[in-house]
């Protein structure tokens, strides 16, 4: 006989309740990156002058013709509201305008960009939360002694500490007095890129199957994201041990002990799974920030990252680019609250039930 | 016959902001026995929590403990290390807490917490567990079979929340069930039908309850046998109809004019409503408060600790701790004095 409490943890992940948050949540999302449209759109309108005039460039201002085929492509003779319709529309077709400095599509540009930005992020987000978790949780469970002390003391030195500083530390360090990392750039120059397939090198170095590429990918990845790591640990740390330790002063925590249940067990079912909750939403929001990217330490070791992209095309008034950077940062943070919401519900029946 | 639990001069202090020990429990004598539902009362602050917490080595982990409690004659519970004490939480002794709404995890199936230190303890399989949990809740009256077994908390009334924490304490077969005023977060509806179900455990399966209230009418209605509490001291112990009806301490005999409806007969088990009275008079008395507030163990004055609110006090009362003394069989009241409480003082 099989009973239904032993459905395998697979069905249990995506049963009913769960796929109608999924959908709500859904719905909300697709709300919010309609406002996100309509916040950009304001953005081009508030230019001072003419978005045209940020958009094209000096040599293309002097061509009618191109002036002509910009103005209908964008149908900037149209009332604003169809103006926001083609907007909309070119924007489904991944059409974000063409970057004045590049002189490529701002899509392109983001598919050569983020995927730079993701090998970075990726891997300082996962040993981030990791590590934050486990040393958070040990520095709770040592509350007042002097292994908590220690972890809220190094805690407080990564969170007061500059990314810059770090990352040139690091630098001088490891590539200038020991000479075991690589200066910067995402491979050494005499390598050829992998062909590329998700534009991330390590990836694209495996299913090449090119192992060489791929060691020498890793080790231009050490440094960024070991100091990006630094630096998010150090702010998911105190966060942790504080969520823990609320939930060790739970009556529940109380009961599991007044169980006998061993100590071990205690922590991982009862106190962990509490203490989860706040800790994703603070993980969501550090991903998103990393994944936005981190214009000084990817500046410092040469990573050409969203970041790097983000503030060329600031510096440069280049309105396409700007706006296409936006709209990313805009669907990251909204991507990244829809999984953080779909994860509330994984762990807690009562967001999931309700 | 040895008592199931014999607690002996069981003192907890903790260390307070500056360091130094601050008292809890002074000196609490108390024993337990087999098949026997025996009370606390007091005020909040009084201690009884925390002597539940030390009889089930939950107190921090800095707080001093000295005294003795044995268990079943064999198993001396103070100092005890966490392995020691993971032998006795839910085997030997278990609790139920308060308010099962915060007992309870909010994330894990009633399944789940039901089963847990079955599996544990008892190195039962799942569905060996699982039929076991389905039995617990029977027994503890939640009608919904498996169903109810895979429900959250929070699907839960109140009241199925504090059964399902019953049925967790009862799991292992548990020697000693310490109850910390498990009816007190509950509706008084809901509370009389928690009641009812530990009496019928009691009757049923003869189970012995260490029972906390701050209810003397909880403590009439179920108990045997009780303690008064103040201050982390036992003032007054005995078979709980002779503490309510005539009580000898001026404590006790204050906490029951302290009563609202102090003129309602007791439920008393052999007491008949005819002498239902705290002075055991049938002159209905009104009404009155105890003047003062309620001292901590740590903020207690030296001697009684009652004394600077008693009406009877002697010139010894403030300055020598009073011990426990005889006054009827299984009687004991720690005052020097032993006024004529059927006076009330002027």
């Amino acid at each position: 006989m099989r009973g239904r409490t032993g459905r395998p943890l697979r069905s249990r992940l995506f049963h009913a309740p769960l796929a109608r948050l999924l959908l709500r949540r859904l719905a909300t999302t697709v709300v919010l990156l309609f406002g996100v449209t309509v916040l950009t759109f304001t953005l081009i309108q508030l230019v001072p002058g003419d978005s045209m005039t940020a958009s094209l460039s000096e040599t293309a201002l002097n061509d009618p013709s191109v002036v002509a085929a910009y103005r209908a492509k964008w149908g900037l003779d149209e009332p604003l509201i169809t103006q926001y319709a083609i907007y909309v529309g070119n924007l489904l077709q991944g059409d974000l305008g063409v970057s004045r400095q590049t002189s490529r599509s701002v899509l392109g540009d983001l598919m050569t960009y983020v995927p730079a930005t993701l090998e970075i992020a990726i891997p300082a987000m996962v040993l981030s939360v990791v590590l934050g978790t486990g040393i958070g949780l040990y520095a709770a469970l040592r509350h007042g002694r002097r292994g908590d002390h220690v972890v809220r003391v190094g805690s407080l030195l990564g969170l007061s500490t500059p990314p810059f500083w770090l990352a040139l530390v690091a630098l001088y360090v490891f590539f200038y007095l020991l000479g075991v990392a690589p200066s910067g750039g995402r491979l050494s120059s005499w390598i050829t890129p992998p062909p590329r397939v998700t534009g991330m090198i390590t990836v694209d170095a495996l299913l090449a199957g090119e192992w060489m590429i791929w060691w020498d990918a890793v080790q231009h990845l050490v440094l960024p994201v070991a100091v990006l790591t630094c630096l998010t640990v150090a702010a998911l740390v105190r966060f942790v041990r504080s969520a823990m330790l609320e939930v060790l002063d739970q009556d529940y925590v109380r009961a599991a002990r007044a169980k006998g249940l061993p100590t071990f067990t205690v922590v991982r079912r009862h106190v962990l799974r509490a203490g989860l909750v706040p800790v994703i939403t603070v993980s969501g929001l550090a991903f998103a920030s990393l994944l936005s990217g981190t214009v000084l330490v990817e500046q410092i070791f040469s990573w050409p990252g969203v970041g790097q992209y983000a503030f060329r095309a600031a510096s440069g008034l280049d309105l396409p680019a700007v706006l296409g950077v936006s709209l990313f940062v805009a669907v990251v943070y909204t991507l990244v609250n829809l999984m953080v919401d779909l994860l509330y519900g994984v762990i807690d029946p009562r967001i999931r039930l309700s | 016959m040895t008592p199931l639990l014999d607690v002996r001069h069981l003192a907890v202090s903790l260390p307070g902001a500056d360091g130094s020990p601050l008292p809890v429990i002074h000196d609490a004598t108390l024993h337990v026995g087999r098949g026997e539902i025996v009370g606390i009362a007091g005020e909040s602050g009084s201690g009884k929590s925390m002597t539940a917490q030390a009889l089930l080595g939950l107190l921090p982990e800095n707080a001093q403990v000295s005294g003795s409690a044995v268990l079943d004659g064999e198993t001396e519970l103070v100092g005890l290390d966490e392995r020691g004490w993971q032998g006795v939480r839910g085997v030997r002794i278990a609790m139920v807490f308060q308010d099962a709404t915060a007992a309870l995890h909010p994330m894990l199936t009633v399944g789940r917490q039901l089963t847990e230190h079955l599996r544990h303890h008892l190195g039962l399989d799942r569905r060996g567990a699982e039929r076991r949990a389905l039995e617990l809740l029977d027994r503890v009256r939640i009608p919904g079979g498996r169903g109810a077994l895979r429900t959250y908390p929070h699907q839960l009334s109140g009241g199925m929340r504090q059964r399902v924490a019953i049925a967790s304490a009862l799991a292992c077969e548990p020697e000693l069930l310490i109850a910390d005023e498990p009816t007190t977060a509950l509706d008084v509806t809901v509370q009389a039908g928690i009641l009812e179900l530990f009496d019928e455990l009691r009757r049923e399966s003869d189970l012995s309850v260490l029972f906390i209230t701050h209810d003397l009418g909880v403590l009439s209605a179920l108990t045997t046998r009780a303690y008064v509490f103040y201050a982390g001291r036992v003032m007054e112990s005995g078979p709980t109809g002779e503490l309510l009806l005539r009580p000898r301490h001026p404590y006790t005999a204050a906490l029951l004019r302290a009563r609202p409806h102090a003129d309602d007969s007791w439920e008393v088990r052999g007491g008949t409503a005819a002498e239902a009275q705290p002075n055991g008079s049938k002159r209905p008395l009104p009404m009155t408060t105890i003047p003062g507030s309620a001292v901590t163990p740590a903020t207690a004055p030296p001697g009684c600790p009652f004394a600077p609110r008693c009406g009877y006090t002697e010139d010894g009362c403030t300055s020598e701790v009073p011990a426990m003394t005889a006054v009827a069989s299984g009687h004991h009241v720690a005052c020097r004095v032993l006024p004529d409480l059927t006076e009330v003082p002027g």
